[in-house]
């Protein structure tokens, strides 16, 4: 499964793209889709609303069942990508370009993982 | 296949509605409809047909074995019918004075009285709709309790990993905010996390017991020790009753409002979209808020309507789905004292001989004996043969049986949840046993065969994620 260097991890399975020391790219990683499985519905969150690191920002629904998708950090919604509300499936296919918010005024984040450590936890959870 | 209003000519008609014995008017021009009302216009023939038809299109408990986990799909008996069929509960209006409804009265306050026997609990309303309102409403009551204490600050409520989706979206739309806390490998609530949940912000924990995966948490003492002494209250969401009724008692587990799905283990027709019943029982603290009004027996044996002064307010018009209420009376009265806890050891018989016979071909997501219901997980064929949770359940489908529930627990990847329920006899336990391990030497030998199931239904698989994404609401 792949996870690419460049990106951060959470334990809850999104991936953080930094873009600046203050701007994120959010998004579902590989693993998180194919545990989904096909998506069929994206809730995001209105722009400029404040995140929480690891409060719930956004919900994702396949046909097997609803999930919340939590914020890896404390900031402000900047921008969501709208085209997923069209195109949920564009998750399952290009997880790590289907970015789901991009967050600004980044002021804090959870425990974030590199590629390697986010990949033992994934083998971790397969067992 | 047409639908109704597609059937038939214009001045058809059949002669099983009674003429209109209400004089005809004529309203003002105004308020007439400018098209007409699409009613069918169908003959006698046409209709029983037509139903007839859709029967054959559906699977139900008169069909053949439902092991739907979670759903108690158990068979209702036709007595259950018969009374709620009788004329003094049907030709009845609510708003009838209340001593030309004594029989109703009296079959509310016995309702009320055998199920709090059989919960622990101490008064108990009818008025919600079916579980999830029953959930709702059970925790207005723990708020109302809080507020009445002077404590506003309690806004969370506990919610394990394994619970049913309707316990956290009850306690979001009761106003709450829900804690989640992970389940042990056992599937049981892992104590630690939870002694590390609770503070001075708990409301109170939402559990089930036996729990989701059909185990019963022998901690049961200890979690609601833990709740109590953080000063929240426990909710028993009753979904899983059937393991214990006349067994073990939600009040004696240290809980201290229940809901009970009616529908499900006291034996009303459901699954077809209703109507059900999810009354809510409570310990003597909760009682004085209580929703709408409860009966209650006078001194002289007639029976009246009593209410608290605290009373949260009515949750659903008059006293919920009456007629429920009567079939469960009749189910109760009908086994009685000895049946009723018959009925839940034969639940937990009928589970676990099905999972020793296809223990060794399905892998069993906890091990040990279960109560009521098992969880098989086949994380391992999707891997192996690629076959999946949803090729087994409708692969099912073509031996007549109705499949299990399917990805659900959500904790256990590709599963598979049967819940047999008492009512099924050895011998269909062995035909679908058979059935199952059947499916398992084709997943190993011919996988194909699994994914082009399923062949004998009137409809084969539908796209769900297309149907999803791209909903045709008006045809």
């Amino acid at each position: 499964m792949n996870f690419p260097e460049e990106l951060k991890y959470t334990d809850s399975h999104e991936w953080v793209k930094m873009l600046d020391e203050q701007t994120a790219l959010i998004g579902l990683t590989e693993y998180a889709q194919s545990e989904l499985g096909d998506l069929v519905f994206v809730n995001l969150p209105e722009v400029d609303t404040e995140l929480s690191a690891g409060e719930a920002m956004a919900d994702v629904e396949s046909v097997k069942a609803v999930s919340d998708v939590y914020s890896p950090v404390t900031g402000r919604v900047e921008e969501v990508n709208e085209e997923l509300l069209d195109h949920p499936e564009f998750i399952n296919e290009t997880p790590y370009d289907s970015w789901l918010v991009k967050a600004a005024d980044i002021a804090d984040t959870v425990t974030l993982l590199s590629a390697e450590e986010y990949a033992e936890l994934v083998e971790k959870e397969q067992q | 296949m047409q639908l109704i209003t597609e059937k038939g000519r214009e001045g058809r008609g059949l002669s099983l509605l009674p003429p209109c014995d209400v004089e005809r008017v004529r309203p003002d021009e105004a308020d007439c409809r400018k098209l007409p009302l699409g009613m069918p216009a169908v003959s006698e023939t046409e209709i029983s047909r037509h139903y007839s038809a859709l029967a054959r299109r559906t699977h139900g408990v008169n069909d053949g074995f439902y092991p739907l986990g979670s759903c108690t799909m158990k068979y209702n008996p036709k007595v259950d019918e018969e009374a709620a069929a009788l004329p003094g509960f049907t030709k009845v209006h609510p708003l009838q004075p209340v001593e030309t409804v004594q029989g109703c009265m009296e079959v509310l306050y016995l309702a009320e009285k055998y199920l709090c026997e059989i919960t622990g609990m101490a008064a108990m309303t009818f008025q919600p709709a079916a579980g999830a309102h029953g959930e709702f409403t059970g925790l207005l009551l723990i708020k109302a309790w809080h507020h009445s204490r002077g404590d506003e600050k309690r806004t969370k409520i506990i919610v394990p990993d394994s619970a049913h989706g309707t316990n956290p979206a009850s306690a979001a739309m009761a106003g709450f905010t829900v804690v989640n806390v992970p389940s042990a490998p056992d599937g049981s609530v892992d104590l630690n996390a939870l002694r590390k949940a609770v503070g001075e912000d708990t409301a109170g924990l939402m559990l089930t017991n036996p729990n989701t995966v059909g185990m019963f948490d022998e901690n049961i003492l200890e979690i609601t020790k833990i709740v109590h002494e953080a000063g929240g209250l426990n909710y028993y969401d009753g979904a899983n009753l059937n393991a214990v009724m006349g067994i073990a008692r939600p009040g004696d587990m240290g809980f201290d409002v229940v809901h009970l799905n009616l529908h499900k283990t006291f034996a009303t027709p459901h699954g077809g979209g209703g109507p059900g019943s999810g009354p809510v029982g409570c310990k003597e603290i909760l009682t004085p808020f209580l929703p709408g009004a409860r009966v209650m027996r006078k001194e002289n044996g007639s029976y009246g309507w009593t209410g608290g002064e605290q009373t949260i307010g009515s949750v659903k018009a008059f006293y919920g789905n009456f007629l429920v209420v009567v079939r469960a009376l009749t189910y109760i009265l009908t086994l009685g004292r000895e049946g009723i806890p018959e009925a839940s050891r034969n639940a937990v018989l009928n589970a676990n001989y099905l999972r020793e016979k296809i223990k060794d071909a399905y892998p069993m997501a906890y091990d040990g004996l279960c109560m009521h219901e098992f969880v098989v997980s086949l994380e391992e064929w999707k891997d192996k043969y690629g076959v999946t949770a949803l090729d087994a359940a409708k692969a099912l489908l073509d031996h007549g049986i109705h499949p299990p529930t399917m990805y659900f627990p959500l904790i256990v990847h590709e599963a598979l949840m049967f819940e047999p329920t008492e009512t099924e006899s050895r011998e269909t336990l062995d035909e679908a046993a058979d059935a199952l391990l059947e499916i398992a030497r084709l997943a190993q030998t011919d996988p194909e065969a699994l994914h082009a199931s399923p062949r004998t239904t009137p409809i084969g698989r539908p796209d769900e994620v297309g149907a999803a994404r791209h909903p045709v609401l008006r045809g």
